[in-house]
């Protein structure tokens, strides 16, 4: 029994520094790459320093900006999107990772107000507590950009412009090319809905826009709608109830790229042919979510683009060359019928 | 009739029987099932087939709490588990081979198994408390399953993966047959051996139980093996069925799923005795429900609430003490010192 115990603390032990041997390789790389941020900033403000703040002609626009994390591909593509069209630009990029903590994202906008860079730009982590920080840079005359998520400060005065996807406008984008498709119809259409998470602004967003349009016909009805929470697994599990609690399903309209991609299993497993017994509408373009409409499985994809670089590099240059910028800009987002999806396929970045 | 309603399985079946009814109530067509394709379909198949991997992970629940433990990182495991099998099979050239496929399914129970030895080592070599030292390895776990899958959905093409979660043998899905394999082995060892005494006695107390010669942190050990073993399985099953695996989302909460089908099934959270019997059936309850609740088609606002008030329904019916108040309110209704009480109060 002594000679277990041994055995097992030896064993404990052994597995618990392996653990904590990893962590602190993992705490490591962070310091190390948060050492090596640091002295970026730091030989930058010397840069900064040494040129006397002086802004000289040809010197490259230098851009803050503070990314929420890595949380998802559309994250990834998010970020890459910025950094390549920044060096495109031939802008000096600081770039920042929040990995998803507000003190972080602060720290980074403490951090460029004190560089004093030309333009900030960030996704904010949460919505609120944002006024202080954004003060400070405000009287520091630096202009803010926000990005992809919206702060709920009332003071609009804080930040010049929000570039982001419009969830009601995607939306009704869907709406739109379902009453385009059923234009004629005489009889009534049964519409199952997939929405995301409950209380989330895109599942809020998205239905209230795909409602607001499918109500000036009266034979699109809903007769579904239930919470897929974004996921796949969901999604299949909520789309056989739907199945069987209604005989009658003439389209499918999901939230998400995944939520669709499981619905999809489950129709097949109903015997029934996704795209063409039941029409689905989806949101978001995602690499697997296009192979399905490419393989006339989603008949209609709305994008939800994530690379809004280009859109973010444009508006820093306006803001510096004085021009005013709409309070909001719309990222510029398409939509895909499957012969689209088919042609775009190979050149989707994410 | 008094010797069945104390039967340990008579209220849960009782629950159950009230939610088939409803459902029989509201939609006759719920229990109809076709053949389709050669295998069957219908909302009963789907419950099962659904239910699979909390019924198993329950399974394994069952055991540790019957130590008076408890597995919170059973939802990581799950996640962990799809998150290695579906790496593995997404880097193969041929994602249908089945050597391919079994490499990758030994790979991630061989984990599995790590992960609940892990954990057994914590509770019973380093004393830590159950709840907390099984607490480090659902937050940990969540992060490796995040960091197996890079934060993206891993999407496999693999029909011979796919056929454990979604396919059928003998008309069935094939995951019914996994499950029912696991809890006859779980019967069998409990039950036809004396390590289900075994664990009993050291849920009640393992001091006694190490005097009295029984190996207490060797039987904490295995069934924490057992319960992470389930969860890895139930992390195939999950995975195969959607052919994908999602580190952020795949088990999340089902820990507490697994908790509350072990407690519905009768087994007390004090440890020192269980009913595995009972956890089959209080899984079932908790994916009748859900499957119910996509049904009838409550608004996804109110869903967690409905849920709530049913799984509260179940908990204060199953309660001894709750019942025996309540009968004795009945009978006492008609006191007139009680309507004075009554009337006082108000």
């Amino acid at each position: 029994m002594k000679k277990i115990g041994k055995i097992g603390a030896a064993l404990t032990l052994s597995l618990m520094m392996i653990m904590i041997s990893a962590c602190g390789n993992g705490n490591g790389n962070n310091g190390n790459a948060a050492a090596g941020n640091n002295k970026a900033e730091a030989t930058a403000a010397a840069e900064t320093d040494t040129t006397g703040n002086d802004k000289e002609a040809g010197k490259p626009l230098v851009l803050g900006f503070s990314q929420v994390g890595a949380e998802s591909g559309w994250r990834s593509a998010n970020t890459k999107s910025i950094q390549e069209s920044a060096k495109e630009a031939g802008y000096d990029l600081k770039f920042s990772d929040a990995q998803q903590k507000q003190e972080n994202q602060i720290k980074a906008l403490r951090s460029f107000i004190q560089q004093k860079v030309d333009v900030i730009a960030f996704s904010p982590v949460v919505e609120s507590g944002w006024d202080t920080v954004l003060k400070e840079a405000k009287d520091a005359g630096i202009p803010v950009v926000l990005t992809d998520r919206a702060v709920d400060s009332k003071d609009k005065s804080l930040y010049v412009t929000f570039i982001g996807s419009d969830f009601v406008e995607e939306g009704r984008k869907a709406g739109q090319w379902l009453s385009d498709q059923y234009k004629d119809a005489a009889e009534d259409v049964n519409i199952v809905e997939l929405q995301g998470t409950t209380g989330s602004a895109p599942a809020n967003d998205r239905k209230s826009g795909f409602a607001e349009v499918i109500a000036s016909n009266p034979h699109l009805k809903v007769i579904a709608s239930q919470t897929g929470d974004f996921t796949r697994a969901k999604g299949k599990e909520v789309m056989q109830a739907f199945l069987k609690a209604n005989k009658d399903i003439d389209v499918l309209y999901a939230h998400n790229d995944d939520m669709a991609l499981g619905a999809i299993q489950a129709i097949e497993a109903a015997g029934l042919k996704p795209g063409v017994d039941i029409k689905i509408i989806s949101v978001d373009a995602v690499k697997d979510g296009m192979q399905a409409a490419s393989e006339g499985k989603i008949n209609f994809i709305v994008e939800c683009n994530p690379l809004l670089g280009p859109q973010l590099m444009e508006a820093a240059q306006s803001i510096v060359d004085g021009k005013t910028l709409e309070p909001r800009i719309v990222t510029i987002e398409s939509t895909f019928t499957s012969e689209q999806a088919k042609e775009v396929l190979a050149s989707r970045q994410y | 009739m008094n010797r069945m309603m104390k039967h340990y399985l008579f209220w849960p079946l009782c629950v159950l029987g009230a939610l088939l009814l409803f459902n029989l109530l509201y939609s006759p067509d719920f229990f109809s099932i076709v053949l389709r394709d050669g295998h069957l379909y219908g909302s009963l198949i789907d419950i099962l087939n659904f239910g699979a991997p909390l019924v198993l992970v329950a399974i394994g629940m069952t055991l540790v709490i019957a130590t008076k433990g408890i597995d919170l990182s059973v939802g990581s495991i799950v996640a962990i588990s799809g998150a290695i099998a579906c790496l593995s099979i997404s880097k193969g050239s041929d994602q249908s081979s089945l050597g391919l496929v079994m490499t990758a399914i030994l790979s991630s129970l061989a984990l599995s198994l790590v992960l609940g030895l892990w954990n057994g080592f914590l509770v019973a070599g380093a004393g830590i408390q159950p709840i907390i030292a099984t607490l480090i390895l659902m937050v940990a776990g969540r992060g490796i399953a995040q960091l197996v899958t890079s934060g993206q959905i891993i999407t496999v093409d693999s029909s011979t993966y796919e056929y454990i979660g979604a396919g059928s043998l003998a008309t069935l899905p094939f995951s019914i047959f996994i499950v029912t394999a696991m809890l006859i082995v779980a019967l069998l060892l409990t039950r036809k051996t004396a390590l289900g005494l075994f664990i009993e006695s050291v849920g009640s107390n393992p001091t006694a139980s190490r005097l009295t010669g029984i190996r207490s942190n060797m039987v904490i050990i295995s069934v924490y093996i057992f319960c992470g073993l389930c969860a890895g399985i139930a992390g195939l099953l999950l995975s195969s069925n959607v052919s994908s695996a999602d580190g952020n989302n795949a088990g999340l909460w089902y820990e507490l799923d697994a908790i509350l089908a072990v407690v519905i099934g009768g087994t007390s959270l004090n440890g020192g005795r269980f009913y595995l019997m009972g956890t089959v059936i209080g899984a079932l309850i908790i994916q009748t429900l859900t499957t119910t609740i996509y049904m009838i088609g409550v608004p996804p606002e109110i869903t967690l609430v409905v849920k709530s008030v049913v799984v509260l329904a179940v908990c204060l019916i199953q309660s001894e003490t709750f019942r025996s108040t309540i009968m004795t309110r009945w009978k006492t209704r008609n006191y007139p010192g009680e309507k004075e009480v009554v009337r006082h109060v108000r």
